[in-house]
């Protein structure tokens, strides 16, 4: 955009600066070099639906099961659920553990895979064949939680406003916390406050 | 009696607008937009420098020719002067600088920190985004924050003015007044998802937005319809980002190199077949205004011309999207100036009177 040979710019001069050595790594990002190849992932995104039906009956069942965790402790049973939760959904959509899954409102597409970790959107660097911005050879996670929420029932779940990640809760077990929520919010359904009695 | 511009605090110009029913800020551009007017904004290019008279040389073109001036924060992830100090700079002279703060660099704390210095400074509008990767600029090591997105920052903001609490919910005793805006991008995929996060971003709640580099004026036609379709035209004042090129070869090196930057070939063509590609540029680039004026919901033009920052003023005043009106200019106060005439011989006069000559005359 300079007056000059537009294809120096700042950044092109810091990396031809870079001390150059044969190993390359493949990707630009962090982000990018943990996961494998994205296969799996977009296989889930293509099947959202079936997942989003599958989810449901799932968190049911975990909710039945609300009895038998709070019997053993929640505390006890973090270690076994976070090892099989860390791996199913790291091998279905390269899970990142959060701690606070939002799949089904991101159409079965992690949006923790995102190079900037963006939770209401796509940012406006999405390349013309709609790959990402930072990684030239990966699917724009938004791209793809578009078409898969598109698929759902509560698609359109991916027009809500996300809360912050609160950074303290990654590494713990989503499948636990919204059990544990859901159960509380069922009690509290079933037992009203009552308005009469001091708080 | 001193004639006064209109939007000018009458105590000085460096301080904020008196408050108007159903405004959220006190700063310049919400009335002028509230107003009905067509509003016109530009970018300004930060100095690589610790000098304030840097900044001031660079806003002074603009002078009567814009609404607001956007103060960028690093933005394509290259360092410069931050958007708190330029913004500091300009409101001490009178500018209605928009404050944009990219996610990339800060967390909540900082971010929230920075938005009521900001305010306290008397910057009435911010710009959130979510910034570009830090791989794009000139320090490709650095490491990339994006605690909040530009969604979430939108909606901090929003709950810092309208609830007066911070994230955490602990009280703020004065609330910042703002005008809050964001950036759109039609021309990027998902195309049939970017109506929806416009009202995602309404949601959270931007008053205004400003879209990408328009150069494909069909594709903005098709969004816009659609977002009028959706009723947010009425919600939220829709800006059209602009530019001049400079030349063929620098439309083709953004094409391929700026990420988010869609120009069709009919553009490229354009600037290939003229004999100057500069001025072509600037013509493209007027011509592109005129015809987004007359596009319902657009409700003023964000001219980027980064590095030809001296054509802003020719870019609008050619295209005549201010339909004579006169944005806030820095004057000189009638009273000032009146005394400055009068004195100004005090300077040039050579009249050197020695001690000895004052004896004499006092005699």
């Amino acid at each position: 955009m300079s007056e000059t040979s537009p294809a120096i710019t700042q950044a092109t001069l810091v990396k031809k600066a870079a001390p150059k050595s044969d190993y390359k790594p493949a990707d630009v990002s962090p982000q990018r070099r943990v996961q494998r190849s994205f296969a799996v992932r977009l296989w889930s995104v293509r099947h959202s639906r079936l997942l989003e039906w599958f989810y449901a009956r799932f968190s049911d069942m975990f909710l039945a099961l609300h009895p038998l965790w709070k019997r053993i402790g929640y505390g006890r049973v973090e270690g076994p659920i976070k090892f099989v939760e860390k791996r199913v959904k790291g091998f279905m959509f390269d899970c990142r553990m959060c701690g606070q899954c939002i799949l089904s409102s991101t159409g079965m597409s992690c949006p923790m895979n995102c190079p900037k970790q963006l939770r209401n959107g796509p940012c406006g660097g999405v390349r013309a064949n709609g790959n990402c911005e930072v990684e030239p050879d990966m699917p724009c996670v938004w791209v793809k939680a578009w078409e898969g929420s598109r698929n759902m029932v509560h698609g359109d779940k991916v027009l809500d406003v996300q809360k912050p990640v609160d950074q303290s809760l990654r590494e713990t077990s989503a499948w636990l916390r919204v059990t544990a929520q859901a159960a509380a919010a069922r009690e509290a359904a079933r037992n009203p406050p009552n308005p009469g009695a001091p708080a | 009696m001193i004639g006064r511009q209109p939007d000018e605090n009458p105590a000085g110009i460096h301080l904020p607008l008196d408050p108007l029913p159903g405004h959220t800020s006190r700063g310049r551009l919400e009335r002028v937009l509230r107003r009905g007017e067509f509003a016109v904004t530009t970018e300004l290019n930060p100095p690589d420098s610790a000098d304030p008279e840097d900044v001031y040389n660079r806003a002074k073109i603009f002078d009567g020719w814009v609404d607001a001036i956007n103060a960028v924060d690093a933005s394509g992830a290259n360092c410069h002067m931050s958007s708190v100090g330029i913004c500091a700079l300009l409101t001490r002279m009178g500018y209605a600088p928009i404050m944009q703060i990219a996610c990339r660099d800060r967390n909540r704390i900082a971010i929230q920190g920075d938005v009521l210095g900001g305010a306290a400074m008397g910057v009435a509008n911010m710009l959130c985004l979510t910034g570009d990767g830090v791989q794009a600029g000139d320090q490709p090591g650095a490491k990339p924050v994006f605690d909040l997105d530009c969604m979430s920052l939108l909606e901090t903001c929003r709950i810092m003015r309208d609830n007066g609490k911070f994230l955490s919910g602990r009280q703020l005793t004065t609330p910042p007044q703002l005008f809050l805006g964001a950036a759109i991008n039609p021309f990027a995929p998902p195309i049939d998802f970017r109506p929806y996060r416009l009202g995602k971003k309404i949601a959270a709640g931007a008053q205004f937005v400003q879209s990408q580099y328009c150069f494909d004026v069909p594709m903005f036609r098709t969004y816009m319809q659609q977002v009028r379709d959706l009723g947010f035209t009425e919600k939220c004042f829709i800006l059209c980002g602009v530019g001049p090129l400079a030349s063929a070869k620098t439309a083709k090196w953004i094409r391929s190199n700026v990420p988010g930057i869609h120009i069709p070939d009919s553009i490229v063509k354009r600037l290939e077949g003229a004999q100057d590609q500069k001025k072509e540029g600037k013509q493209l680039c007027i011509d592109i205004i005129n015809e987004v004026k007359e596009i319902p919901g657009v409700c003023g033009v964000h001219v980027m011309a980064y590095r030809q920052e001296e054509y802003v003023a020719e870019i609008v005043d050619e295209s005549g999207v201010l339909k004579g009106r006169q944005p806030w200019k820095r004057e000189i106060r009638r009273d000032d100036q009146l005394v400055a005439e009068r004195l100004d011989h005090i300077l040039h006069d050579e009249i050197t009177e020695t001690q000895v000559d004052m004896v004499k005359t006092a005699h």
